[in-house]
């Protein structure tokens, strides 16, 4: 049997490749069409023919379609006589290419939509059947999606740095939303983040690498076997990915040491905190709600300020959480499972029950909604055994 | 093959045999009850009949819209509404029979103490594109 294709690497060459072909000239769009081939011909032919050089291989075969697909394209003579000559060298590249081409999907034009997208394509060179797939609509839909995208930085320079906080929400999206489908979609974030951070010097990129290690670290200890929740405090620390967990911590404390705070390294070392300790009783809550403290002084998020009442009911008793909860509006996400949550800690279920209950009215996705109801029909029993 | 939608409400729908509302089960019949979903709906994957699932979130509002240049109109939630769709499987099957059979499957989701709901399902065929041969 020939072994297939590693296909994890393939696709880590793909910002490359791309990148040359711009650099040679070759518009974005047709660039990325040509490499998508490149790359599906190397599934096909690379087990019975492995090439002794990848990246050099996929140039040239992306070359080549793209050099096809222009000379089929009689209107664009211009480009074909661009195409014909012998490519000269790009320019020296000022910014790397594979960085340019996270500012470009991540674009400030594009949709978070679109620029997910097209950062799994372009940058981490899924099909577009396997990015619909993983957002559960149809492959048709999601090619409009994308080459409305590409159509969208059509006309962006390449040869200007964009704005990391951009590409760091998108990358923050894609960790963050997505069913697993054909492609872990969790694990293609850190492989993207992963990246970036070895082309990018930036504390903010480290924070958020650090902090999909640490989440990710626990997610097998997050669901049970019935597919439920597993509250962070019910959870079977002894299945949490300690290997993961150190690196997380590794970067974020090399990130913290060059003292450009910001709020993915503060939300990380939140996580970190919570890795840190070997049972729930041992978390260090106090610690926990100073830094809630600098996450609301950085983004000044009503999100931020919910999870710190949360940290406050933890440190200083459900009371003082519930202070702090009055303060907040209370048509926030979670509000009301935080209440629900805050008064069952203070012993009064009649109210926990009913805001449980809400809670799962109000719950955005169904492993939470039946959460939220497992807890009220948890408290009900207790009430009435 | 024909495509059929089975609904489930929240509520609107005709009371259930087994009529106990979730928050007063036990934990372990709720799952149970989920347990029960995610079987069938592996089963139809199995089968090849499995087309699509969703949840719905009860909440949700009302739109029209409301002249050139002005933005929609909304209006709700109404928390007196009565029918309130939970959520959807879709099926893709030979019959109608088999809809029909596979809906009274799933009806028979265990509940409080674990019997069966018998909870009301609504099945509603998917109109289909126009046949090629128009005979």
């Amino acid at each position: 049997m020939t072994p297939a294709v590693d296909e994890v690497l393939l696709r880590s060459l793909t910002p490359g490749v791309l990148g040359v072909l711009v650099r040679r000239g070759a518009d974005f769009a047709a660039a990325e069409d040509a490499v998508q081939e490149a790359l599906v011909e190397a599934v096909r032919s690379w087990p019975a023919d492995p090439p002794r050089d990848p990246k050099g291989w996929l140039v040239t075969v992306a070359w080549r379609r793209f050099l096809d697909a222009t000379r089929a394209d009689t209107a664009r003579r211009r480009r074909e006589e661009l195409v014909d000559e012998e490519p000269a060298p790009g320019p020296a590249p000022e910014v790397d290419d594979t960085l340019q081409l996270y500012f470009l999907c991540a674009h400030p034009s594009l949709s978070p939509s679109s620029a997910v997208a097209l950062t799994l394509r372009a940058v981490g060179g899924l099909t577009t059947r396997q990015i619909a797939q993983a957002y559960l609509v149809p492959e048709a839909t999601m090619a409009q999606r994308i080459s409305r995208a590409k159509r969208s930085v059509s006309g962006v320079r390449f040869d200007r740095p964009g704005d990391v906080a951009t590409v760091l929400r998108v990358l923050y999206l894609v960790f963050n939303e997505g069913y697993s489908g054909d492609v872990d979609l969790v694990a293609e974030a850190i492989r993207l983040t992963r990246q970036l951070a070895a082309v990018i010097d930036h504390p903010e990129v480290a924070g958020l690498l650090a902090l999909m290690l640490l989440h990710s670290a626990r997610r097998a200890a997050r669901t049970a076997p019935d597919g439920s929740l597993v509250p962070l405090a019910e959870q079977d620390r002894s299945r949490w990915d300690t290997a993961a967990i150190a690196e997380g911590v590794e970067i974020l404390q090399t990130a913290l040491a060059r003292d450009r705070l910001g709020e993915f390294q503060a939300q990380a070392a939140i996580a970190a905190l919570h890795a840190d300790a070997r049972s729930a009783e041992e978390t260090d809550w106090v610690q926990i709600v100073e830094w809630y403290d600098e996450l609301v002084r950085l983004t000044g998020s009503p999100v931020a300020r919910l999870n710190r009442a949360v940290a406050v009911g933890e440190a200083d008793g459900p009371r003082a959480g519930l202070a702090a909860l009055a303060a907040l509006d209370d048509s926030l996400p979670r509000y009301t499972a935080v209440a629900a949550y805050l008064h069952e800690r203070d012993g009064d279920l009649v109210t926990a029950v009913r805001r449980y209950v809400e809670a799962a009215q109000l719950a955005t996705d169904a492993a939470e909604r039946d959460h939220l109801t497992r807890q009220a029909a948890r408290l009900n029993a207790r009430r009435s055994g | 093959m024909a495509k059929y939608l089975l609904l489930k409400h929240y509520r609107g729908a005709p009371a259930a045999s087994n009529d106990v509302p979730m928050d007063r089960w036990t934990p372990e019949e709720i799952s149970a009850h989920v347990q029960y979903m995610q079987d069938f709906a592996a089963r139809l994957e199995g089968s090849g009949e499995f087309v699509d699932g969703q949840a719905l979130a009860p909440g949700g509002m009302w739109v029209r819209y409301d002249g050139e240049g002005r933005p929609p109109v909304t209006d709700g939630p109404f928390a007196e509404t009565k029918d309130l769709i939970a959520g959807w499987m879709v099926i893709d099957v030979d019959s109608e029979q088999r809809a029909i059979e596979l809906a009274g499957e799933l009806s028979a989701a265990p509940g409080a103490g674990g019997e069966p709901i018998h909870e009301w399902l609504e099945v509603r065929p998917f109109l289909t594109a126009p046949p090629t041969v128009p005979e």
